[in-house]
């Protein structure tokens, strides 16, 4: 970031670019801080709730509390209240997606770390990736694989010729809109949401470098980062939850029977 | 030098935001399924049994209310069945008690009667003997006295004792006739 503030040859603002941080060994693309901040969320997550969950009580601490409710929420009002009554075989994966993704997103305004590792695209296509092959699996082993397809292909209850509309759509939806759209839903939400901090966290400190009269309006420019540093902060839970329950939802509907 | 490889590194990958690097593909899909086992295999199932234990408690506490109130019940039907019990038999006792108290009452009563006409009958023989003596033995002095009267104003000497008994006698006899 120091590249952009160099000299007084006026503002860059920030671009795609400064989302391409560099490997901090040599070039080995393996250790990126994208990399090592997706590790750290596994261990800080791993960390928390194994001892949140080891005691297991029935009369739980703050911090059993506090961990079961985070499990609850994605097991009751994800999984149960979507899935219906074979959930319980979902919850692990979900309640991995909620919180991996959410820590994740929420590193990006934890300060010294303050980079959502979801804005690297290559994360939101893995999970992406990890719901696609679950939610397919779930409804070929469900219906088996030519009924699955053909509810896919032949909605029951649609005239004939509108199936020459209706097919290509609906096989696109299944099998390219859901996943790219829930990868790139989350990626494109954390992506802008790290810029817009950047333009004015990185604005404010450039104004602060200008002349009197543009040192003034600099203190506006961080109230308005700080302020939607907590915006961000809304959005990163937001996209936790809705990648979460798209995923749930078409679980559900890979058990559900024909419509 | 930093800044250097920094623009460098950049404007390698500047290109576009959305083709996705290889090496962040085999973290992500290592660092997610690493999460995934240690959450499935450590958290999960803790969670779930604190939660079955939870509930189990609760339902547990309700069964057992449950079934206390149950037990309450059944002893309170008992209890007041044997009350009744109770009190049908202590009635009965009482009825029993009276009759028999009644029965002893007339029995004691027919006794004294009983005995009361035995002493009666028994004074009124006795008297009567005593009467028969007292007549026995008045009639005796009677004669014995009205014969020294008699013999005194008579003069005579009626000292023979069988026509002294005759003339007794005779004159107790006039007397029992004339009266």
């Amino acid at each position: 970031m120091s590249l952009l503030l160099s000299g007084d040859e006026g503002f860059t603002p920030p671009s795609t670019a400064d989302f391409n941080l560099p490997p901090v060994f040599g070039d080995n693309p393996y250790t990126t801080k994208p990399v090592f901040l997706v590790f750290l969320s596994v261990i800080v997550v791993s960390a928390f709730f194994i001892a949140a969950s080891r005691k297991a009580l029935v009369m739980p601490t703050k911090l059993q509390f506090a961990g079961e409710s985070i499990y609850a929420f994605v097991r009751n009002d994800l999984a149960r209240d979507v899935i219906g009554h074979e959930f319980m075989r979902f919850v692990p994966y979900l309640f991995t997606l909620f919180t991996f993704i959410l820590t994740n997103n929420i590193f990006g305004i934890v300060p010294l770390l303050q980079f959502p590792a979801m804005s690297r695209v290559s994360f939101p296509y893995v999970l992406a990736i990890f719901t696609f092959v679950i939610f397919h699996y779930v409804a070929i082993k469900h219906k088996g694989i030519l009924p699955y397809l053909k509810e896919i292909m032949f909605m029951p209850g649609v005239p004939k010729p509108v199936y020459i509309l209706l097919t290509p759509i609906e096989l696109a939806t299944y099998f390219v809109v859901r996943p790219l759209t829930l990868s790139l839903r989350l990626f494109a939400n954390m992506f802008a949401g790290h810029l817009l901090l950047l333009v004015f966290i990185l604005g404010g400190d450039h104004l602060l470098k200008g002349v009197i009269g543009l040192k003034l309006v600099s203190p506006f420019a961080f109230a308005f980062g700080i302020g939607l540093t907590f915006f961000e902060f809304m959005v990163q839970c937001l996209q936790a939850y809705i990648f979460t329950l798209l995923t749930a939802l078409y679980i559900a509907g890979a058990l559900a029977d024909e419509h | 030098m930093a800044i250097r490889t920094l623009s460098n590194w950049a404007a390698e990958e500047a290109a576009n935001p959305l083709i996705p690097h290889t090496a962040e593909l085999v973290v992500g899909f290592i660092a997610f399924t690493l999460l995934f086992l240690v959450l499935r295999s450590k958290v999960v199932p803790m969670f779930e049994k604190a939660f079955a234990e939870r509930t189990d408690a609760i339902a547990g506490g309700i069964e057992r209310a449950e079934k206390a109130q149950r037990d309450a019940e059944i002893a309170l039907q008992k209890y007041t069945s044997q009350l009744s019990d109770a009190q049908g038999e202590a009635q009965k006792i009482r009825e029993d008690a009276r009759v028999q108290g009644a029965a002893i009452i007339e029995d004691l009563r027919s006794k004294a009667q009983e005995e009361a006409a035995r002493i009666t009958a028994a004074a009124t023989a006795s008297i009567e003997a005593e009467r028969q003596q007292a007549i026995t033995s008045l009639r005796n002095e009677v004669g014995a006295l009205a014969t020294e009267l008699a013999s005194k104003i008579v003069g005579e000497a009626l000292d023979d004792q069988v026509r002294q008994s005759r003339i007794v006698d005779r004159f107790i006899a006039d007397l029992e006739k004339s009266k």
